[in-house]
């Protein structure tokens, strides 16, 4: 049997196959259907310093091959999660990475503090929230604000720290370059593609904040594509997720140049994708002679 | 909780936009409570449509889908002998300490069906249920004792299900209102509910994604203990208690 293991950032896990953040919680709902221990990685709800109660509802809307989503990075804060969730995660038997936004920089580097005493694995950047201090574009959107909220976190922790980037933007490569320019150990990517759907009766947006991010299986094909850019552009570690749903699209994630991947809303379809894409990649790599899934990594033939 | 395709024993036409299936699941059925709800597969789509359980009987559930949409008008070309892809038993259901009390069940159009199988359990619930016409009025034959009301008095008792109930609790006050509709019928059944001091249980509905509580997309915000508190229909709810929700 092939050896699934991999390393990322310096932490070693089981299996390429992180549970993609904001899909699966703290990890408490998805373990009465399969032990979380299949998993490689855990990615929590994005978390910031202060409880937030999200956005109004409804924050949900289906679209072709996949779904948009403004929930609004609803959460009960660091606190919270370092006393009620963090103790059940760890006895989970896999890897906890903490998914932590925030709206300044000071918010980011609070964080990272905190989580700097716990016992996560890994901080996982999210830098796609709003900026408040510079008039609410993303952090994620330039160069200059990823490169300094990478700098403040890389300086606020020692540990492990994957940037994850936003697609909405003109150049990813050059956002993946600037945030492993100031020490980030991995770069994961890519977060939604902000989207709109409007109800042609009513003439309202579907979504109450009128815009959501999409994912869902409608977004694999951007997703691999920046995945090879970013992946040629750095020498750091890529995670690549954005629709992956079966194991063929985790392999073709794998080859265009992810170390591993992330499974995000392809849970709500069928709590078993976790499962059914780690027995398909097993499976795969058999059939094809690999013995460690680490060989696929940046395997594509490109013409 | 099982992720599994089950087998729809039989189907039937209630209205012309609503249909009654029976599903052979017997670990889901085994495990269902009234008021709870599956998150339905539709063929085509990506996301899961949350739909209540209407009936639960030995190893079979009932459940009715009303085309609302594309989603659910896919799941009404299902036919007996199809397989439908089924999650749950999900949420929290209706509470009821004691099933010989006399409690009154509340119901308006697609908000019927949830109420069926609690009926079932207490044979004495008095029911009232609202439609919009005649053409709408399905599963009266659940219910035991129920007075029917249509928007357009085409059927039963012409006007709002909250006239027959305010006489009821001023007759005989029940010792519970449970109720699932609209929300501006769940907000007057809560106002009645409280006017004559009566507990009342509302079952919510909300756009969903996970159905587990993991994705958080249908928040409900409730007032506990004083304060703003963030509860999501698919765990916390579907049912909650009334003086909590409005």
């Amino acid at each position: 049997m092939a050896n699934l293991q991999v390393e990322i950032a310096g932490v070693r896990m089981k299996n390429p196959l992180i549970a993609a953040s904001g899909t699966i919680g703290y990890g408490r709902e998805y373990a009465q259907l399969f032990p979380l221990s299949i998993l490689g990685g855990i990615s929590t709800k994005g978390t910031t310093l202060e409880p937030r109660m999200g956005n109004p509802t409804p924050r949900v809307a289906e679209t072709p091959m996949g779904m948009l989503n403004s929930v609004g990075l609803e959460n009960p804060g660091v606190d919270y999660f370092l006393r009620e969730d963090l103790p059940y995660l760890m006895q989970q038997d896999t890897v906890v990475i903490a998914n932590i936004a925030g709206s300044t920089i000071e918010d980011y580097r609070g964080m990272a503090q905190k989580l700097d005493r716990s016992g996560v694995q890994m901080i996982e950047l999210n830098i796609s929230c709003p900026n408040v201090r510079e008039g609410g574009a993303a952090f994620g959107c330039s160069t200059a604000s990823a490169a300094e909220v990478t700098r403040a976190v890389r300086q606020a922790t020692s540990k492990p720290l994957m940037v994850k980037l936003t697609p909405n933007v003109t150049n990813i490569a050059e956002i993946a370059q600037s945030v492993e320019a100031e020490g980030a150990d991995a770069v994961s990517l890519i977060n939604t593609l902000l989207g709109m759907r409007i109800d042609v009766q009513s003439r309202r947006p579907v979504l109450k904040p009128n815009f959501g991010g999409l994912s869902g299986p409608a977004v694999l094909p951007v997703a691999v594509r920046m995945v090879y850019q970013v992946a040629q552009a750095v020498s750091i570690p890529v995670v690549g997720l954005g629709g992956i749903a079966k194991w063929q699209d985790a392999v073709q994630m794998m080859l265009a140049g992810a170390a591993a991947f992330q499974v995000g809303s392809a849970l709500f379809a069928d709590p078993y994708t976790p499962q059914k894409i780690l027995n398909g990649l097993e499976t795969y790599l058999s059939d094809h002679g690999v013995a460690e899934v680490t060989e696929l990594t940046g395997a594509v033939k490109p013409w | 909780m099982v992720s599994s395709s089950f087998l729809i024993r039989s189907k039937r036409q209630l209205t012309s936009d609503a249909v009654y299936f029976v599903v052979d699941c017997a670990p889901l059925a085994q495990a269902a409570q009234p008021g709870q709800f599956v998150q339905v597969g539709v063929p085509g789509f990506f996301l899961r449509r949350p739909i209540s359980v209407c009936t639960i009987d030995g190893s079979t559930i009932g459940l009715v889908i009303a085309a609302r949409g594309e989603g659910t008008g896919n799941l009404l070309q299902l036919e007996a002998g199809d397989t439908i892809d089924l999650l749950g038993p999900l949420g929290h259901g209706f509470e009821v300490a004691d099933l010989q009390a006399p409690i009154a069940l509340v119901g308006g159009g697609i908000g019927v069906p949830p109420l069926a199988a609690l009926a079932k359990k207490m044979p004495q619930a008095q029911a009232f249920l609202g439609f919009q016409t005649r053409a709408q009025v399905m599963l009266e034959d659940a219910f035991s004792h129920a007075v029917v009301c249509t928007d357009d008095g085409s059927y039963g008792v012409h006007g709002l299900v909250t006239q027959p109930l305010e006489q009821a609790l001023r007759q005989r006050k029940p010792s519970l209102i449970c109720a699932c509709g609209p929300r501006p019928m769940l907000q007057a059944v809560a106002q009645l509910a409280e006017q004559y001091q009566v507990p009342c249980q509302v079952s919510l509905e909300e756009r969903m994604a996970c159905g587990v509580g993991a994705c958080l997309v249908c928040q409900c915000r409730l007032i506990r203990d004083g304060k703003e508190f963030s509860a999501h229909v698919c765990k916390d709810g579907p049912v909650f208690s009334a003086e909590e929700v409005f």
